[in-house]
């Protein structure tokens, strides 16, 4: 039987409503999603069914998770953060700026750090050979970028907005528009790959992937804020988009440095 | 709201993570990813393997990011993982003298990966370990797991975290050595023989 939209949303509602149980009976509140998230089909034989075995950091200042890779000018080009400038021509679609800082838990910047981005073009295509979405390539896109965070934890990218497309995971089933972002911190264990999403998309309640991330605060964490500030006059709209890093970092080991 | 107030730490709440998705493969893999090992050096090994989910299928889809220590047990700082050049707007691969400790290899069609890095060098309290990062399509968080090479049984035996796991599941941690500086560390997200995945706290 084919799976439907409706039948998502019921599985949806159930996480949700088991969700606002948990806290309810006092349980602490997920800001990350369970890696078991049935309404996201991929994720039912990837997840691991044994509990994770926790390795308390502070135990060892030596462990190599503390620290991180480093990256530097020689890894980025000029116009690796300009996503509308590595082909000849003009890539079609609204051109946006989006920027913000990296932050780690305490709400310091991570300076010097590798962020890359990957997107569909604006309409809803991805430069990938395995992409069977018959919406038009765009020769003067790739939709790849990549940055390092400046002295104040800024990063900041000139893209075109991405278009939502559809995915086969049940009928009618569609992304919203989004962009992933990979990043690194100054440990190996605040590493985080996830998706920016754009404001008030009318998609948000039917996808299971943004849904994953139950709690409603931290659902929000990922759609990122227009801020005409950032617009640039005659050219492109701004969004901002500030990520927070999880996972334990070794601060008293810079701070001794 | 994505403008953080880091003056109200209260609000400097993690970003949560999403999947990386089916569309990586031209965007994070780069050439030279898996040739983390400087050319010619002398404790180069080579570790492969496959991931599988829990029906036992490879993942043609998944990727792994291995961080590891010099062969002193030393912590790499140099950059220079994904050189690259501003004239063609590509990649220049690594420089193949310089160690950066981290490299990024993609499964291919059969679920296999494979790198070639530095023995890593014991460090603090542990037994010699790279670090794995593992991503991968429908995997809504990363999973950490780390790769142990056999031969110093002593060294093993001692190790803060391998001495805690259940003596059922601590060879999933351990690679198996093929010989001539080889060594399979096979990943299993789920299922018989699930691999140990770590949390950091």
């Amino acid at each position: 039987m084919t799976l439907t939209q409706h039948d998502i949303d019921q599985e949806i509602a159930a996480e949700h409503a088991a969700y606002e149980k948990r806290l309810a009976d006092g349980a602490p509140v997920e800001h990350q999603p369970r890696r078991d998230y049935a309404p996201y089909r991929s994720s039912v034989l990837r997840h691991p069914k044994q509990p994770p075995v926790t390795i308390d950091v502070s135990q060892d200042p030596e462990l190599v998770e503390l620290h991180s890779p480093a990256f530097g000018e020689r890894d980025i080009t000029e116009i690796d953060n300009d996503l509308t400038r590595q082909h000849n021509g003009e890539p079609i679609g609204e051109r946006i700026t989006v920027s913000g800082r990296l932050l780690d838990r305490d709400g310091r910047p991570i300076r010097g750090q590798l962020v890359e981005i990957w997107q569909a073009n604006s309409a809803g295509r991805y430069a990938h050979q395995r992409e069977q979405h018959d919406a038009p390539l765009d020769p003067n896109f790739t939709g790849v970028g990549r940055t390092l965070t400046d002295a104040d934890g800024q990063y900041h990218f000139t893209t075109v907005q991405p278009g939502p497309y559809p995915w086969r995971q049940h009928l009618n089933a569609w992304r919203p528009a989004h962009i992933h972002f990979s990043l690194f911190g100054t440990a190996f264990t605040q590493r985080l790959v996830t998706q920016m999403y754009f404001p008030a998309d009318p998609l948000f309640p039917y996808d299971p992937i943004i849904q994953s991330v139950t709690d409603d605060a931290a659902r929000q964490r990922l759609v990122a804020t227009y801020d005409h500030n950032l617009s640039v006059p005659e050219f492109s709209m701004g969004y901002h988009w500030d990520i927070v890093l999880d996972g334990p970092h070794a601060t008293w080991i810079e701070e001794g440095r | 709201m994505t403008k953080i107030d880091t003056s109200r730490p209260e609000t400097v709440l993690p970003t949560p993570s999403h999947t990386v998705g089916p569309f990586y493969g031209h965007a994070l893999p780069f050439p030279g990813g898996e040739d983390i090992a400087p050319i010619g050096h002398p404790d180069t090994i080579a570790v492969h393997g496959y991931v599988y989910d829990g029906a036992g299928n490879p993942l043609p889809d998944a990727f792994v990011e291995l961080w590891g220590p010099d062969p002193d047990g030393n912590i790499p700082r140099v950059d220079g993982s994904m050189r690259r050049d501003g004239a063609s707007g590509g990649f220049m691969g690594r420089t193949g003298v310089e160690f950066t400790g981290w490299g990024r290899s993609q499964t291919d069609a059969s679920g296999h990966w494979s790198a070639r890095t530095l023995r890593p060098g014991a460090r603090g309290q542990s037994a010699p370990y790279l670090s794995v990062c593992v991503f991968a399509r429908g995997l809504l968080v990363h999973l950490f797991t780390r790769i142990y090479l056999p031969g110093d049984d002593a060294a093993l035996a001692a190790d803060p975290l391998l001495s805690r796991v259940d003596e059922a599941r601590r060879g999933t941690l351990i690679a198996t050595d093929g010989g001539h500086g080889t060594y399979r560390f096979d990943i299993r997200l789920q299922g018989e023989g699930e691999t140990v995945f770590l949390e950091f706290q």
